[in-house]
């Protein structure tokens, strides 16, 4: 089986965020740059786990420039058997996911990985839309991908529940919590990593449908007002009083 | 400007996120609706009081299949002419909206917590809710995914004509073979009231003092991640930057430490209370009310109090 993932990078999860440029640009100042925790957790571990139950071969695939490379041999390091990484700004969702629907095009894959969202623009919109510009089915929010041959039974997350359905490769899925644990690399697999291919492409040309103009922290709160532990009476005048919120 | 909304009502009723999604619409522009199932014609046509002049349905469609959706809304948006194609962005609309944006190459917009500015720009959630941004689409068409609970929704009077609407669907993506709904009837990400617990509530056994909050409040119940991890609590209630984002208008939270990862996925909440044993628990700096107490003595206060104000009105 040809499983591609794609991997992108998020600031670390317990970065502090900020802007600069007249709040035009995310300060990348101090920040620590990490694989993009769906994409490693769930879809890259999932990936792994399937090419060593039924052989085959795991690709990763970024779109972004020499600075994501650290992150790409991270993916390497956890077990990828080589990467991918399309030259070019990130930019918006649909110029990565045309790069991404190229390089699969030309060469083939039975299942498609991305994570369900990157935790730094939460879009959840490349899966989609590489099934979509693929023309091949998309299932979105997957929480468990069992294979038997090329016939695949997945659970996946539906608005009030969830949902088992069955199709047959290729297609395109989104990987939330729960399709597969976290995996850290051992040294074995950093040293195999620094020397595993990483092919650098160049990106198609293809238009930006959406671009961001500027960004804005959250107004600060004002401080909290402690009540009493022997006052629940008072909180709830509080709340709804003052909250008017029950 | 003409506007299509897509609301998902597979489980038979219209959402509190999909009115919402249609009185968005229909703050931009005359909207109609595009839906598929088996929905009765009736509860649709309530759709007027939210601002719709009309409502599409689909009987032929009673799957979410993204490709099939996509397609049944791009129909729908070619015969409507619309311009602006709204969804929520709820399990469905992540899957559908991207499809319908790579297909018709229309700039989408996902996570908007705001309607359209006056030069066209939308304000969205971004880095899991701990900023926002200001999105300009560079296209003739746009797509917006509309965060639950974001804008809200004031229901009024109206009705809506409600046409049947078939289209070529393609085939199925996948076979479903099961269907497991979620207990409750309050779905989190759409709750105005959400009661939540952590670790300090020490064992799954102790969720009671947390449900009977929940039930007197009308509210979801909630967890943090290393509760879910644990498997004291299904997923589907972890809250926080792996878990589901919401923005209830009342969060209560009870032996939560508040580390950032938990923070960014409840800091879009109107209210915040934190109950913790430890008053330098992180998650004071990002609350509205707290309460340095244990859970165990605090919840059980709370619910009798709750139960005084709602026995008064």
């Amino acid at each position: 089986m040809k499983l591609l993932v794609c991997i992108s990078k998020s600031p670390d999860t317990t970065s502090k965020i900020d802007f600069t440029n007249n709040n035009t640009e995310f300060n990348e100042a101090g920040v620590q740059y990490i694989v993009n925790p769906y994409d490693e957790w769930y879809a890259l571990v999932r990936a792994l786990e399937l090419k060593e139950q039924n052989g085959g071969s795991v690709t990763t695939i970024t779109v972004g420039t020499a600075n994501d490379d650290a992150i790409i041999r991270k993916a390497l390091a956890i077990g990828a058997d080589n990467a991918v990484r399309i030259d070019a700004e990130a930019g918006d969702a649909y110029f990565t996911a045309f790069q991404i629907a190229e390089y699969a095009k030309v060469n083939g894959f039975d299942i498609v990985f991305t994570g369900k969202e990157t935790i730094n623009y939460n879009g959840s919109q490349v899966g989609g839309m590489i099934a979509e510009l693929l023309d091949q089915p998309f299932v979105s929010l997957a929480t468990n991908l069992e294979m038997n041959g090329n016939v695949a039974t997945i659970s996946k997350e539906m608005v009030g529940g969830d949902e088992v359905v069955e199709l047959s490769t290729p297609f395109v899925v989104s990987a939330a919590k729960g399709m597969a644990e976290q995996r850290i690399p051992n040294m074995r697999g950093i040293m195999a990593a620094r020397t595993k291919p990483l092919e650098v492409i160049s990106a198609v040309a293809c238009d930006h449908l959406i671009s961001f103009e500027s960004y804005e922290l959250p107004a600060s709160k004002s401080a909290c007002k402690y009540v009493d532990v022997d006052n629940m009476a008072e909180l709830v005048s509080l709340l709804h009083n003052e909250a008017k919120v029950i | 400007m003409s506007v299509l909304v897509y609301i998902d009502t597979l489980n038979g009723k219209v959402a509190k996120s999909a009115m919402e999604a249609v009185q968005y619409g229909s703050k931009i522009g005359a909207t109609t609706v595009i839906t598929n199932g088996s929905i009765s014609a009736e509860e649709l046509g309530k759709l007027g009081g939210v601002g719709a002049d009309k409502v599409l349905v689909n009987r032929a469609l009673t799957s979410t299949d993204a490709a099939q959706v996509a397609r049944l809304v791009k129909a729908a948006a070619s015969s409507t002419g619309a311009t602006t194609i709204v969804f929520s962005q709820d399990l469905t609309g992540k899957a559908v909206a991207p499809r319908v944006s790579a297909s018709l190459k229309a700039g989408l917009v996902s996570g908007a917590i705001a309607i359209p500015e006056g030069d066209g720009s939308i304000r969205v959630n971004v880095f899991s809710g701990k900023a926002a941004g200001k999105v300009k689409v560079n296209t003739t068409v746009k797509v917006i995914a509309l965060t639950p609970n974001a804008v809200g929704v004031q229901p009024g009077e109206g009705s809506a004509v409600v046409e049947e609407f078939s289209a070529d669907l393609g085939v199925a993506s996948y076979t479903v073979k099961e269907i497991k709904k979620q207990e409750g009837d309050i779905l989190l990400p759409e709750a105005e009231l959400v009661v939540s617990a952590g670790r300090g509530l020490k064992g799954p056994e102790n969720w009671g003092i947390v449900e009977d909050l929940a039930t007197a409040l009308g509210a979801a119940t909630a967890c943090s991640r290393p509760v879910a991890d644990i498997g004291w609590r299904p997923h589907h209630e972890h809250v926080g930057q792996t878990g589901v984002a919401i923005r209830p208008n009342l969060y209560i939270a009870a032996g939560i430490s508040g580390a950032i990862q938990h923070l960014a996925g409840v800091n879009g909440s109107k209210v915040i209370v934190v109950i913790n044993t430890d008053p330098e628990a992180p998650f004071f700096k990002a609350a509205d009310y707290g309460v340095i107490g244990d859970a165990f003595e605090v919840l059980p206060r709370l619910t009798a109090e709750i139960n005084k104000l709602k026995a008064q009105n």
